[in-house]
């Protein structure tokens, strides 16, 4: 293939990392913003979303669609869940401390991926997507008669990935009109903000703190749920996310919506387009340099002048 | 009798409980010994920037790893005899905690935490993609004639344990005193309130960078004597739980106590020993024990016995 | 020796847009209690904050004792012989009174003489017997003379005392009146302070401070009969 071709298609697969990992991402964005802590058990939400993708899946017959559509309610609502209660029975009564939290879900993290490697197993287990058809790519070429469209071995994609990026879109645009223009989206900016004061407002901030916990969760499962179809469930599988979700947070700046989708196309795409041209490694090496050094010499990039 | 005095008297006693211990033990816990007393100095050397400098750093492995890698290495692929190939993994360990806190320091708080873990990231998978060299994930096992110090073979068990020994207790008595010096002092004070501690002229910015090289120094020669002393390097040693165990280790032994470390290995080890008996998922246990201690007991086993003895160190 | 210990020209601080001092040209006299005074939000503490280093000047120069310190850090300024005192009370909670002091003064006593340099210090700040308590159990009044004993456990030669008697009793202000006194002599003293009654009492020279810029200074006596001081500062001071 040459060059032009392979580069679509690299930006085509970035945009799936980059889908998959805005969802994941505005999780623990939306968490750090709200309540101020940093949630390392964020990418067990991701491995425990993919997981119960799979057992919904294996518990009905019938065409694949239906287990994925049940799967994609029910999974993150489980996750959600989960995370509302560790919030309830953990962080609470640690007074959200930030030092303390990290190491609390650091807790939380061993304990949800080992369990399910006691109960799940070490395998890697695939979940059939609800639709798979392979769509070729055209590209153009000048030939002896000028342009002409044709379509090179190997340059495609699956209607299935073009459904994840669409759908992750779709919910991306659902969380912003439910944080702009709903009862419940004022109530969490109005705790992002001044948490005390709107304790002293008659907020129910402990609410919130347990409904937000539960909804970053949930955002990571369903994030999950979408790509279990292309990557299997595995106990393992929530480290690469944690990351480069941390990665995308702290390139957009923490909290902020907008940031966050920016910075997940830019890492999605920048880490499809090097993988495919550089060893996968080596490309994550740099990442994760380059994240580090944002850190370092740009500190209000992590704790963002948005919040005064 | 002076809180110095006790201090050496305390440190002392530990070291020959730990001989009484190995004259009367079965082999097996010997050897068990001999790699507790290892990871001991490792999270005392991680117990010196999170206990008593009060810098929490989820990325320690990679000083670990840079002592393993420094001693093992070099004398895989160069050939350097025991001796200079260790004093190079412990050099290797200050020499990137001082890189790594020149950079790192300039943050604070949960930035520190997530830089160390992302600059320990890049370290682990730099070991896996030089892995030609470094046989990544596999390792590979220590050359034995880079294993006799001396002439003498470490890798026979008395032997080991005799090294393991005379390291750990140099380096508890070592921080014994460190703690009480001037510097360890000032150390605290930094913890326990840093802008103070710069308006009455100290420069903790250069004190927290000496605690993150000595640090990293500390963790190097663990890294580099688990190296010596067992004869293998591997990738695993520089992945993200080895990062995790020392703070496990010192918030249950006791952060900002010179026994601490000792004790959290000791009791985690015999856990995790034992859990791993009976599951093959024995982090579960790591992970209930990180929550339950951030929720009951965050001054761990000897911040419970300072209570009631102040004096000790 | 020259008679002027510390001085400042042009030193201005801008927050955004906002001048919290401007163009500050301060004199401060060797050996003698200076007080600095006026109204809240005058710019007091933005301006020893910009003299000890805490917070970085927008521009203008601090020549301490002859040399320019505008380009050290705050802890470089400390260790030329400055000593500063928190209006926000900042001590160690979770160490002993005794170790409090004891690192204020090992910066610039030995091992020998330290012990004895603790007790003295609390000795003087009225604490002697405390050494051993925590200092988060100490009560506020106490914490407050602990901070000063830090003040003077450095052996400074320049003491900056910012808001000392803010939330004192009447006997503990008393006290503070009567240990400032006794370290005149020793140490220039800058001293911040809206209680008046304790500025008159001790200060040799008053310099007034208004909107970030200095109104006026002089003796007591004659700031006490200015007008635009008046104005500006004391009739609004008992309000």
């Amino acid at each position: 293939m040459e060059f032009g071709p392979h580069l679509l298609l690299a930006v085509l697969e970035g945009l799936v990392t980059a889908s998959i990992l805005s969802l994941t991402a505005m999780g623990l964005s939306l968490v750090f913003g709200v309540m101020r802590v940093v949630n390392v058990a964020h990418g067990e939400a991701f491995m425990l979303g993919a997981v119960l993708a799979w057992w919904v899946t294996g518990l009905v017959a019938g065409h694949p669609a239906v287990g994925f559509v049940l799967a994609a309610l029910t999974a993150p609502l489980i996750v959600g869940a989960l995370a509302a209660a560790s919030d309830r029975l953990v962080l609470k009564r640690l007074n959200y401390d930030p030092d303390r939290t990290i190491v609390a879900t650091i807790g939380l993290l061993y304990i949800a991926q080992q369990t399910t490697l006691m109960t799940f197993g070490p395998d890697a287990r695939p979940v059939e997507p609800p639709f798979n058809q392979r769509i070729a790519l055209p590209w153009l070429e000048r030939t002896e008669e000028g342009w002409t469209w044709f379509y090179p071995w190997g340059l495609s994609i699956t209607s299935y990935k073009l459904f994840v990026i669409a759908a992750a879109a779709a919910i991306l645009v659902a969380i912003w009109l439910v944080i702009t223009r709903t009862r419940a989206g004022l109530l969490m900016r109005a705790t992002q903000q001044d948490s005390e004061t709107a304790q002293a407002f008659g907020i129910p901030v402990g609410t919130v703190y347990s409904v937000v916990f539960g909804i970053g969760a949930a955002l990571a499962a369903l994030g999950a749920v979408l790509v279990v179809p292309i990557q299997q469930a595995h106990y393992l599988m929530g480290g690469e996310p944690l990351l480069l979700s941390f990665i995308v947070v702290i390139i957009g700046g923490l909290g902020s919506l907008p940031g966050t989708v920016i910075a997940a196309l830019l890492i999605g795409l920048s880490d499809g387009i090097i993988s495919v041209f550089f060893s996968p490694t080596l490309a994550k090496i740099i990442a994760t340099l380059l994240v580090a050094m944002v850190l370092v010499f740009r500190p209000q990039g992590l704790l963002g002048k948005a919040q005064t | 009798m002076t809180d110095r005095l006790r201090t050496d008297l305390l440190h002392l006693g530990v070291i020959a409980a730990l001989v009484v211990l190995f004259l009367t033990l079965p082999t097996y816990y010997a050897g068990n010994l001999s790699r507790i007393m290892v990871l001991a100095i490792y999270a005392i050397g991680y117990n010196l920037l999170f206990g008593y400098t009060g810098l929490l750093s989820l990325g320690h492995a990679m000083f670990f790893a840079a002592g393993m890698y420094g001693y093992g290495l070099t004398a895989q692929l160069a050939g350097v005899p025991a001796l200079p190939a260790f004093a190079l993994g412990i050099l290797a360990g200050a020499a990137l905690g001082l890189v790594v806190g020149a950079l790192a320091l300039r943050t604070a708080g949960v930035a520190f935490m997530i830089v160390t873990l992302m600059f320990a990231q890049a370290a682990y998978l730099t070991i896996l993609h030089f892995g030609t060299y470094t046989r990544g994930d596999e390792g590979f096992v220590v050359p034995s004639e880079a294993r006799i110090v001396f002439g003498i073979d470490l890798s026979g068990e008395t032997e080991r344990f005799a090294a393991a020994l005379i390291l750990f207790a140099l380096v508890l008595l070592a921080t014994g005193r460190l703690v009480r010096s001037r510097l360890g002092r000032t150390l605290v004070a930094i913890r326990e309130n840093e802008e103070r501690t710069r308006m009455l002229g100290y420069d903790a910015t250069r004190l927290k960078l000496i605690a993150i090289t000595l640090s990293g120094a500390l963790s190097g020669l663990a890294g580099a004597a688990y190296a010596l002393l067992f004869g293998y390097v591997g990738a695993s040693f520089a992945a993200v739980p080895y990062s995790i165990f020392p703070l496990l280790w010192v918030l249950l032994g006791g952060a900002g106590t010179t026994i601490g470390p000792l004790i959290g290995v000791f009791f985690m080890f015999y856990l995790i020993d034992t859990a791993s008996g009976i599951t093959l998922a024995y982090l579960l246990i790591v992970g209930v024990a990180l929550v339950l201690l951030t929720l009951f007991a965050p001054q761990g086993i000897a911040g419970l016995i300072k209570r009631r003895l102040p004096w000790l160190p | 020796m020259a008679s002027v210990i510390l001085e400042t020209k042009g030193l201005t601080k801008l927050y955004g847009g906002l001048a919290a001092n401007t163009d500050v040209d301060f004199e401060l006299p060797r050996g003698r209690i200076t007080a600095l005074i006026g109204p809240n939000g005058a710019g007091k503490s933005t301006f020893v904050g910009m003299v000890t280093g805490r917070i970085p000047a927008t521009r203008g120069q601090v020549i301490f004792e002859g040399r320019d310190i505008s380009a050290l850090p705050a802890h470089a300024r400390i260790a030329l012989g400055m000593a500063y005192t928190f209006q926000i009370t900042s001590i160690f909670p979770g160490l002993d009174v005794a170790e409090n002091v004891a690192l204020a003064a090992r910066r610039t006593t030995d091992a020998a003489h330290l012990d004895a340099k603790v007790r003295d210090t609390l000795a003087r700040v009225g604490l002697n017997g405390r050494g051993n308590a925590l200092a988060g159990d100490l009560s506020y009044g106490h914490q407050r003379l602990l901070e000063i004993a830090m003040g003077l456990a450095q052996d400074p030669r320049l003491f900056i005392l910012d808001e000392p008697t803010q939330g004192l009793a009447e006997s503990e202000v008393a006290g503070f009146i009567d240990l400032v006194r006794g370290l005149a002599g020793e140490a220039t003293i800058l001293l911040i302070e809206h209680n008046m009654d304790v500025v008159m009492q001790l200060a040799d020279h008053i310099v007034v401070l208004d909107q970030g810029q200095v109104l006026a200074s002089g003796a007591p006596e004659a700031i006490r009969a200015d007008r635009a001081v008046q104005s500006a500062y004391l009739g609004t001071a008992d309000a």
